[in-house]
């Protein structure tokens, strides 16, 4: 337990200093990201435990991947808490990626607190193939 | 409640059929107390409901999260913010228990144990007969 734990301690105080009553988070570090391409698509990666895809905004422009959402808390009455890390409030995370995007063609999936997202390039973006006629000789 | 973070310590006994792997992170935790009952909340995304494994011995509750198989590539990375891993946490508690009513639930990636208290003795009432 070594660099991952550093890590998720060095995460959750950034978190910790920018999620007060609500604060939206705008060059926000909540929720971390992983993204990588596939060749014909780029993917992108966010653990949000305790969310559901009706709760997450996802809004895909150009370039650009913006992951919206908010995790209110409220304390039950007679409950009493002993220890509270899970971090709450609003957030709003940018992925930027280096070519256009289809965002007809988006789709993600939220299955146990792992959020997937598949963003397929702007045919534009992808390589194409381009096929060489052969003429006849010049004359 | 009394709560202790252990690091080092894995647990002896293991109820799952494979071997528990070298975990990598410590989840999140929110714990409550109600009248009846404490209630751990952890942040377990990604684990196989299969895979996570809850112990109470000796007063002390671990819970172990193994991560279901991902899809992740070797190569091609534009963005790594964070690591995929199995988690292991432990707790000290020092309240008694009803170990056999502890009940736990895996939803949205949240592991929610609900550990209910020994309900306390009920006040007695005690007959005095008289000759």
């Amino acid at each position: 337990m070594t660099n991952g734990i550093d890590q998720l301690h060095w995460l959750r105080e950034q978190v910790g200093q920018l999620w007060n009553g609500g604060v939206a988070a705008e060059a926000g570090v909540y929720p971390a990201i992983n993204v990588w391409d596939d060749g014909e698509s780029f993917r992108a990666e966010a653990e949000l435990p305790g969310f559901k895809i009706e709760d997450v905004e996802l809004v895909v422009a150009g370039s650009q991947l913006q992951i919206r959402s908010r995790r209110t808390f409220e304390l039950r009455e007679g409950w009493t808490v002993h220890r509270q890390e899970r971090a709450s409030g609003e957030f709003s995370r940018t992925a930027t990626f280096p070519a256009e995007i289809d965002a007809d063609k988006v789709q993600a999936a939220l299955k146990d607190g792992v959020l997937s997202v598949t963003l397929p390039k702007a045919p534009s973006a992808k390589p194409r193939k381009i096929e060489v006629k052969v003429l006849g000789p010049v004359k | 409640m009394t709560t202790e973070m252990t690091k080092e310590s894995a647990p002896t006994t293991m109820t799952q059929a494979e071997p528990m792997r070298a975990p990598r992170f410590m989840p999140a935790v929110d714990i409550f107390e109600t009248p009846e009952e404490y209630v751990v909340m952890a942040e377990m995304p990604g684990c196989d409901p299969k895979g996570i494994d809850v112990q109470f011995e000796n007063g002390e509750l671990s819970i172990y999260g193994r991560i279901a198989p991902r899809e992740l590539p070797k190569a091609a990375w534009l963005t790594r913010e964070f690591e995929v891993g199995d988690y292991y946490r432990t707790f000290n508690v020092t309240e008694s228990i009803e170990t056999e009513k502890i009940s736990a639930d895996y939803e949205h990636g949240i592991l929610t144990l609900r550990l209910p208290k020994v309900e306390t003795a009920k006040p007695r009432r005690v007959e005095v007969r008289t000759k």
